[in-house]
């Protein structure tokens, strides 16, 4: 077991590289980061572009461009950012701590609602109820994040002021304008519609999942075995049926990490919600290169950690997996 | 029990004049979200196919001299009009003859080319294959919205395919984007269907009289895989209309040359109209894009239905 998770994260380095390699690449040709600093600084001299070439590695060769880079990513010799010349790791840090906030609320809130709906919509497939959630889930995929939040928004932020003098949810930030400190309440009231727009995505497909799970193992031989010992019908819902039913959905909720991520990158981006959604879109429209290698390297290095998380779960909760 | 004997052998009886081709018609035309679906999408597309018919406005024409702006839904202006006085109603249907068509020809471009992929790294195996999968797997993990603004920027540079593309904003450039982007999904569906298909008698029989590698992809794999193909086109389509929306929405969608328009930029106005309660701005072209989204899907998922007959969907 553990030689087979200290192969699986060793492997994930090499990987790393790899993929910020072609990230690299891929934003070099994509945004052109030194055409964009010239355009967001006209007046900088040559020196200042060719210091700004030197730290960030954008080397016409780009294997050694790319060294460069990494070896002053590692160092801590991180470039700035090319719009009014900011710190990259304040900006990075508050934009990793909002969203990973507002995406560990949606994610429990919908986890937890999707899989109490897929239960009771295995329970008696092919009822009122399951039809009922089965069809809000479907409902609930096909409906882009994007046109859920407009009209939530307009209906809570908009219409509700229209109608009852004062809006429910505010629409945008975390906080109100010119608040200082922390208030439990004004942030939650201010997550409370992002939450929602994310959290209808997660629940429709964790609902799903649990439903066809649960299904297959409520009908297989041990279910019934465990129903000819007499053991009560609770017990063997939550401790033969559930259990078995879950082992797939970890895999799932780790593949699934990046669906989650592209929801909250729109829902912040409505909101107006300082987390990493709306600190990509600012600096890729901008082409702010120092900017977008770091929180790359957040993203790459999530969806991997993840993967590998499925991982060794899958491993360590079915038994039946071999390692090799 | 002579009454259900009889039933039995009957029943046996009836499935087994039927080829597997009806069949699947058979079970698809049992789902009713599925038709009513189907019922929906084709008067869509015969309304929007006949735009100048029932398109009550030029796509860039106001409806009435100015102040014409904004205003709500009435007789003159069924759903009402935009910031600069045009009638919503007929832009919708401008637009959504332009997103459909984004999607059909995405679709077909990634089908075609996922379907070929799928099929010869499937077949092929080895080296071929691992590196395509692991190319999809890397795709299909990132956040959706962040490679396909990548992707589109790097297309975009690259000056050589711009004859091919043409200019980045333009529809085909979308029409591209999308067919480069959704092959992936399509080729690990075919792959999949593929796998299973190649250890299989018929497969062997052709191999074992001599048939050449591209006759066997041709003649025996993909006809076998025309039920996961067609349900990967679904996916393809919808997932263009949507990626076209979403992009546009965040302002890297086809622009509005001579007032042009598409759901994506219909619904990248709604959000301006949003705060200042503009309501009818954002709600009728989210319904569409809705309806149209929720239609295909429907589609796609009976068709999955249908045409695996394994797929028992656990109802019974």
């Amino acid at each position: 077991m553990f030689r087979y998770i200290f192969r699986r994260a060793a492997w994930s380095v090499p990987t790393l590289m790899l993929v910020t390699f072609m990230v690299y690449i891929a934003l070099r040709i994509g945004t052109n980061p030194v055409e964009s600093y010239k355009r967001i600084n006209p007046r900088a001299t040559k020196e200042k572009i060719q210091e700004y070439i030197d730290i960030n590695g954008l080397d016409p060769n780009y294997v050694k461009g790319y060294f460069t880079w990494l070896k002053n990513f590692l160092t801590g010799n991180w470039p700035r950012s090319i719009k009014g010349s900011r710190e990259v790791w304040p900006a990075l840090k508050d934009a990793m701590a909002n969203t990973l906030r507002l995406g560990t609320v949606a994610s429990v809130v919908g986890i937890f609602f999707g899989l109490i709906t897929g239960v009771f919509a295995a329970l008696k497939p092919g009822g009122r109820r399951d039809i009922f959630f089965t069809t809000s889930a479907f409902v609930g995929i096909s409906v882009p994040p994007f046109i859920s939040a407009i009209l939530l928004q307009l209906l809570f932020a908009v219409y509700w002021q229209r109608w009852f003098g004062s809006s429910l949810f505010p629409t945008s930030g975390v906080y109100p304008a010119g608040h200082v400190g922390f208030n439990l309440f004004l942030m939650l009231k201010f997550m409370a519609l992002p939450t929602i727009v994310v959290a209808i995505q997660i629940v429709a497909i964790y609902s799903r999942y649990m439903r066809s799970s649960l299904i297959e193992v409520l009908n297989s031989d041990y279910m019934r075995t465990a129903r000819s010992k007499g053991i009560s019908e609770r017990r063997i819902l939550f401790n033969h049926g559930m259990r078995n039913a879950l082992i797939p959905l970890v895999t799932i909720a780790a593949l699934d990490f990046g669906s989650i991520v592209g929801g909250l990158i729109i829902t912040e981006n409505i909101f107006s919600y300082p987390g990493m959604g709306l600190y990509f879109l600012k600096s890729f429209g901008e082409g702010d290169f120092p900017l977008l290698m770091p929180w790359m390297v957040v993203i790459v290095s999530s969806v991997l950690a993840f993967n590998l998380l499925a991982d060794i779960a899958y491993a360590w909760l079915d038994p039946r997996i071999r390692l090799e | 029990m002579p009454g259900s004997t009889q039933g039995f052998d009957l029943n046996d009886k009836i499935e087994s004049t039927y080829s597997p081709r009806q069949m699947a018609l058979r079970r698809f035309m049992a789902n009713k979200a599925a038709v009513v679906s189907c019922f929906i999408l084709g008067a869509l597309t015969l309304f929007v196919v006949l735009a100048p018919f029932t398109a009550r406005y030029g796509v860039n024409e106001a409806v009435q001299v100015p102040p014409n702006s904004f205003l709500t839904p009435r007789t003159q202006a069924w759903l009402g009009t935009d910031d600069i006085g045009r009638d919503l109603y007929s832009r919708l249907i401008y637009g959504v003859r332009v997103s459909l068509l984004i999607g059909l020809a995405s679709g077909l471009i990634s089908v075609t080319l996922g379907a070929l992929v799928g099929a010869v790294a499937g077949f092929r195996g080895g080296k071929f294959d691992d590196i395509m999968m692991r190319v999809t797997d890397l795709f299909l993990a990132f956040p959706f919205l962040v490679s396909l603004l990548v992707v589109r920027n790097v297309l975009g540079a690259l000056t050589w395919l711009r004859p091919i593309t043409g200019d980045m904003s333009s529809v085909r450039f979308i029409i591209f984007l999308f067919g480069i982007f959704g092959w992936m999904g399509v080729a690990r569906i075919v792959r999949g269907q593929v796998l299973s298909l190649k250890e299989r008698e018929f497969v062997e029989a052709a191999r074992a009289v001599g048939a050449s590698r591209r006759y066997i992809i041709i003649r025996h794999l993909l006809p076998n895989s025309v039920g996961p193909i067609m349900v990967a086109l679904t996916f393809s389509i919808v997932g263009a209309i949507i990626g076209e929306s979403t992009l546009a929405f965040f302002g890297y969608g086809p622009q509005a040359g001579d007032g042009a328009t598409s759901l994506g930029i219909l619904v990248g106005t709604a959000k301006g109209a949003v705060l200042t309660g503009f309501w009818w701005l954002a709600v009728f072209p989210c319904m569409a894009l809705t309806v149209i989204a929720l239609s295909i899907n429907f589609i796609g998922d009976a068709l999955r239905d249908a045409t695996d007959p394994r797929l028992d969907r656990g109802a019974k």
